[in-house]
């Protein structure tokens, strides 16, 4: 009757019951059915908000080109906020980048290095942006000022744990050679990480790109103020202009930060990018990293 | 030429790796440094170029003790220490020519460095090399694209570039095919003789040793047990180093 194998002692089960993760689970639906409570979210509420949305979704169309100078000059301002900032951001990154790095530096170097990293981090670009006009008033430059510091995290993060995944093997050849530090950093380190930092740096100039139609909004310069105005005065149609101009922006951005990383990467040419699928070129970009 | 006095080395402290270890290598040949595995073997030749600390001792080497030098001292001498490694440690995504010029990064500035503004001559050097080695043609390729053969070969010839007084190498062939080992133990053998420098090679593979070395250093437990010709390595000595005697029967 008694087979082997349920003789087993129950240690020996082999697929052991985790109980900690089914626990969590229920703990966490039990929540999102408090929290729907709490926030009075019901079906009533859902019925009413998609009539509205029907309503507002109507008057977005047709979109209303016919302020299109307005439109220009805000995503013209955007965009100059958005490469200014990813420019300042990643050349203040860098060097933060390299020196939070506790591989390459002593303990006294990288963790401030890494603090200033966490700071810039820890808010989100829009506070940011309300503190920088506080500070230095409407306009552009408290939106540059804003992308900056949320470059400067997002690099300055990524770049060190970069730096800290790389072949110290590597590095020890080349201080075998009797390298002084920089060539060591030029040989033996930027080598490593030169092609996933380019991945950075496009992401990054991408996100600033759509951070900086937003940041007008709390009033930092870019097509946000321009949005936020039309919004308020109901011009919806203007509204759909904006929104429509803004996603072409976001795609051009998308393009340019694809021939960049084709051109720095170096394993396609321009040509390739409108040859090949989509799919292969990513294949050959992942494999590069 | 180099000297090893009391040198001692323990990665955590009251368990040395490296105990006491005296040595002279003369002006040139080959000493093949043999062991068990975890005996100290790659602890002892790594302490030469102080890419890990003696814990006490002197490296008496060109008239100086490079168990005291810092800073720009340290790496002065290290240009003069060609190192060649089990895994080539090679820059995986820089070319062969940008591998070969890393051994000239002690003696160019870092600014023309990192501009490529290499000597003409270390260039021209770098071309040479690359045919002595048998990779005419490689310059361009980028060392990622390379067999572990034609990897080492790199290697060895970065180490030559550094126009060094010593050579080491910490398990050159461990990596590689026996017959890739042959001709790469044969390479180092060459450029030994031909620059008329001393290597210091430790390795896994006794037959190896006896066949290229002028001479054999055997390692046990962090001390030298054995150190003469590869004709007094006599199965005796061999179950002295490496304990037992099953493994003898070949």
């Amino acid at each position: 009757m008694s087979s082997p194998i349920r003789a087993l002692p129950p240690a020996d089960d082999p697929f052991p019951r985790a109980w900690w993760p089914r626990v969590t689970m229920v703990l966490v639906a039990v929540y999102v059915v408090y929290a729907c409570a709490q926030l009075d979210v019901s079906w009533e509420r859902v019925q009413t908000g998609l009539a509205n949305a029907a309503h507002f979704f109507g008057r977005l169309f047709p979109p209303n080109f016919t302020r299109w100078e307005l439109l220009l000059k805000g995503l013209l301002e955007s965009l100059q906020i958005a490469v200014l900032a990813s420019t300042l951001g990643i050349a203040l990154a860098l060097p933060l980048g390299l020196l939070g790095a506790r591989n390459l530096m002593p303990a006294w170097v990288s963790w401030p290095a890494r603090a200033i990293v966490v700071v810039a981090r820890s808010l989100h670009p829009v506070i940011v942006a309300i503190l920088f006009v506080k500070a230095v008033g409407f306009g552009a430059l408290a939106g540059i000022l804003a992308l900056t510091v949320a470059s400067v995290g997002f690099i300055g993060k990524l770049f060190t744990e970069a730096i800290e995944e790389i072949s110290l093997k590597q590095v020890e050849a080349v201080r075998a050679t009797g390298a002084p530090f920089f060539s060591v950093l030029g040989y033996g380190v930027l080598p490593q990480v030169f092609s996933r930092f380019i991945g950075f740096a496009t992401y990054q100039l991408d996100s600033n790109l759509r951070n900086s139609t937003m940041v007008g909004i709390v009033g930092a310069g870019g097509i946000g103020g321009t949005l936020f105005a039309a919004f308020q005065r109901f011009d919806y149609d203007f509204v759909c202009a904006i929104l429509i101009a803004i996603i072409s922006l976001i795609m051009l951005g998308e393009l340019f930060a694809t021939a960049v990383r084709a051109i720095f990467i170096g394993n396609a040419t321009l040509a390739d990018l409108f040859r090949r699928g989509a799919g292969g070129r990513r294949d050959r970009l992942v494999e590069d990293d | 030429m180099l000297t090893l006095r009391h040198l001692s080395k323990s990665y955590v402290p009251g368990k040395p790796v490296l105990q006491d270890i005296d040595l002279d290598i003369a002006a040139r040949g080959i000493t093949a440094v043999i062991g068990p595995s975890g005996t100290g073997k790659s602890t002892l030749i790594r302490c030469i170029n102080r890419l890990v600390e003696p814990t006490a001792g002197e490296i008496l080497f060109d008239g100086a003790d490079l168990a005291r030098l810092s800073g720009a001292a340290l790496r002065h001498a290290r240009r003069h220490i060609g190192m060649v490694f089990q895994e080539y440690n090679l820059v995986e995504r820089l070319t062969v020519m940008e591998n070969l010029l890393c051994g000239r990064l002690g003696y160019v500035g870092a600014w023309k460095a990192w501009r490529r503004k290499f000597p003409p001559e270390d260039i021209r050097r770098a071309f040479e090399l690359l045919d002595v080695v048998g990779l005419a043609g490689f310059a361009h390729r980028r060392a990622d694209a390379l067999s572990g053969g034609q990897r080492q070969r790199v290697g060895i010839a970065r180490a030559v570039m550094q126009e060094p007084k010593l050579l080491l190498a910490d398990e050159p062939t461990s990596s590689l095919d026996p017959k890739t080992s042959v001709e790469i133990m044969q390479l180092l053998a060459d450029v030994a003789r031909s620059r008329g420098i001393p290597v210091l090679i430790n390795m896994h593979a006794v037959a190896l040793g006896k066949r290229f070395a002028d001479r054999i250093v055997g390692m046990s437990g962090g001390r030298i047990v054995f150190d003469g010709p590869p004709a007094n390595l006599s199965d005796d000595v061999l179950k002295q180093i490496y304990g037992g005697e099953d493994w003898l029967d070949e």
